[in-house]
């Protein structure tokens, strides 16, 4: 789960990361009072989404075509310009390089006063799944995207290792801080924030940390000017950071997806015409590469899991049967756990109660895989069998009517 | 021959008075898995009756257990917020293989693991893995025991089910394991790919590997990097995700491309390179697999 900006920074300050004021408003009118309150001579008014590319973003309205003004990201230096920048912003559709074309709507947007920038530079910690810990990242390219920088310039970036039980030690704190060249208070601020930053990671299991740009003033100080958190979803689910669960925006996830999610199952939206309905993550990947090979489209990720109930494929069912892009549904089962019968008489409900429309193509291997096929069989529904994983997807494509 | 697991292994089942610890303790006992063990905090001294009315001492802790019966490895069926502990527990008590069948340990947790497991010389399978099974021997997990053969195929994958799928195409071809090895879908494991292919290279039983993997991380790339290096043996390799779109986590935690980097595209480039034959259509992996024996794949 990622957090807002304004979340990551309420965060950050927690732990005596500098950030410059400021307060996140959800109407023109608060975003004018924020302006007023912060008694800055100037102030940027910043779209919350959870991407990134928001300064170079531009804001539609829902049509996507009419321009309500050209960045996402704005400097206002006075009440009123506050407001109508805001009003611009505000129930708008911010496009960036990260949204995709149809980009997000904008409902909160955060005033946070001006600073005096020197230099901008890069901190960042993820997981190195190699290594099997945190890394902390710097780069004196600060502003920059990091893959970009990575991909331009790998040596200009510089890594320290993050041991989870112990923290980040001082001297890995002062390598950090010699590359990005500090010295004398700065580098001392620095070493200190360093460390702090590592114990928020471990306290609070992040996944994703990161600073950009991480600046220095005009006066020699730190300050986050920009940040993205990002929280563990397994952390979430073993309710270790309720505080950080209570920051959760649903607008900003997919709601079929959560809906999905509430079910037990696991999904992904996808853009295609076959819906697939499959046991186990790595077999339903399998399952969308061999639509595609066979000439359709993934509709979809879905994952039933391996103790998939009646009420979970009848969910999944009316999920798949509200895109109206799903030509035809393969279903993809290798029972190892789940038994084949039981799944072939939540498939023979599920298509009765939903009264599914597009051709269903079952593929039943595993656990009880003949008494599954039986009661398909002698369900009466139009159901198409098949053998093998490669048949189904021939025949679902081909159901579809979408053979090349 | 096989690797890791063989009829001599004595297992303990941590967690096994839970549903999934019944159900799967049921599972390998049926199988012919020697389980000797289970350990429950709080239920030592009780025993567990399997539905063919087998009993099974329970322990509070696997210290009782391995003293008390010379468990030699064990299996871990406890949910996701106390897994890692139990984990350490089963090393600590000085199991040389845990397999770890949670989902749902937190990333850090994951990562506290590595370094415990190192000092005791423990190797993990998983989290998050099916476990592994040497045909006829040994069922150290949750797989359907009849789908496999015994052989001199050695299977290693990220996958559960689509593992599954792989070894029924190579039984159903007569092509059977020696042993087969999931090693789960989380981004920090207990064991990767390089780790199980140095087992395969070492087992004079093993003629030829089947590799499954998916996108995200890089472990496909370092295994291709080792088989170049060291590996005779031919393999053969399937990566699912080929359609998956970017920054989208497809069910298994590890399974997703950050920042462009961890594509199947990218990872059946590495594996051409190091002379694997890659297939794509996952409905192809026995067949490939049956070409190269016969020598008419590559």
């Amino acid at each position: 789960m990622n957090l807002h900006e304004y979340q990551a920074k309420e965060l950050l300050a927690k732990y005596g990361v500098p950030v410059c004021p400021g307060r996140v408003a959800e109407t023109p009118e608060q975003a004018a009072e924020a302006f007023r309150a912060l008694g800055v001579p100037l102030a940027a008014v910043k779209s919350q989404i959870h991407a990134g590319g928001r300064g170079k973003g531009k804001v539609y309205e829902k049509d996507l075509t009419t321009l309500r003004i050209d960045r996402g990201v704005a400097l206002v230096r006075n009440v009123e310009e506050a407001r109508s920048v805001a009003a611009k912003i505000l129930g708008g559709v911010l496009v960036t390089k990260q949204t995709g074309p149809q980009g997000r709507t904008v409902r909160k947007v955060y005033v946070e006063a001006g600073c005096e920038v020197d230099r901008e530079l890069y901190l960042g910690c993820v997981l190195d799944r190699k290594a099997g810990k945190p890394v902390f990242m710097v780069s004196r390219q600060g502003g920059m995207e990091i893959e970009e920088v990575a991909a331009r310039d790998p040596n200009a970036i510089v890594k320290e290792p993050l041991d989870v039980g112990y923290g980040l030690r001082p001297f890995q704190g002062r390598r950090l801080a010699y590359v990005l060249g500090f010295g004398g208070e700065t580098l001392g601020q620095f070493v200190k924030m360093a460390a702090s930053l590592a114990r928020m990671v471990v306290e609070r299991d992040l996944s994703l940390l990161e600073i950009n740009p991480l600046v220095v003033t005009k006066t020699g100080n730190l300050l986050a000017l920009d940040a993205k958190i990002g929280v563990d979803d397994r952390a979430l689910e073993l309710q270790k950071q309720s505080d950080l669960e209570a920051m959760r925006d649903v607008h900003e996830e997919d709601p079929v997806e959560r809906e999905a999610a509430s079910h037990g199952l696991n999904y992904v939206t996808m853009d295609g015409n076959i819906g697939c309905l499959v046991n186990g993550a790595g077999l339903a990947m399998a399952t969308m590469d061999i639509v595609k090979q066979a000439g359709g489209q993934p509709a979809n990720f879905l994952d039933v899991g391996g103790g998939a109930t009646k009420e979970m494929v009848t969910a999944a069912f009316k999920i798949l049967c509200r895109n109206s892009g799903v030509k035809a549904i393969l279903i993809n089962i290798f029972g190892g756990i789940l038994r084949c019968d039981l799944l072939a008489q939540g498939i023979v409900e599920a298509v009765r109660e939903v009264q599914v429309k597009v051709p269903v193509v079952v593929r039943l291997e595993g656990n009880q895989n003949e008494k599954g096929r039986e009661i398909l069989g002698s369900s009466g529904l139009k159901i198409l069998p098949a053998k093998d994983m490669g048949e189904a997807a021939k025949k679902a494509v081909e159901a579809a009517g979408l053979t090349r | 021959m096989s690797v890791l697991v063989d009829r001599n292994t004595r297992v303990v089942v941590q967690g096994l008075t839970g549903s999934a610890g019944t159900a799967h303790g049921n599972g390998m006992l049926e199988y012919g898995t020697n389980v000797v063990a289970g350990v429950v905090p709080g239920k030592g001294g009780t025993a567990w009756e399997s539905a063919q009315g087998v009993k099974v001492p329970v322990f509070h802790s696997c210290f009782d257990a391995v003293r008390e019966t010379g468990a030699n490895a064990s299996i871990v069926f406890v949910p996701g917020a106390f897994a890692a502990d139990s984990v350490m527990e089963a090393a600590a008590a000085g199991l040389k293989l845990v397999v770890c069948i949670t989902e749902g340990i937190s990333i850090l947790d994951e990562c506290r693991l590595r370094p415990f497991l190192k000092e005791t010389g423990t190797r993990m399978i998983g989290p998050n893995c099916p476990g592994l099974i040497t045909p006829e021997e040994c069922k150290l997990g949750i797989m359907p025991g009849y789908i496999h053969k015994k052989g001199d195929i050695g299977l290693v994958s990220r996958s559960g089910t689509l593992t599954y799928e792989a070894v029924w195409q190579l039984t159903n071809l007569g092509l059977g394991q020696s042993t087969c090895v999931g090693i789960g879908g989380d981004p920090v494991q207990g064991t990767d790919f390089v780790d199980v292919l140095k087992y395969f290279h070492e087992d004079s039983g093993t003629r030829a590997v089947a590799m499954i993997g998916e996108i995200g991380g890089t472990m496909e790339e370092e295994a291709a990097s080792w088989i170049r290096a060291n590996l005779k043996k031919p393999v053969v390799a399937f990566i699912g995700g080929q359609t998956a779109p970017p920054g989208k986590r497809m069910g298994h935690a590890g399974a997703i491309i950050q920042g462009g980097k961890g594509t199947a595209a990218e990872k059946y480039a590495a594996l051409r390179e190091a002379g694997v034959t890659c297939v794509v259509g996952p409905a192809d992996i026995g067949r490939a697999m049956k070409a190269v024996l016969d020598g008419k794949g590559r």
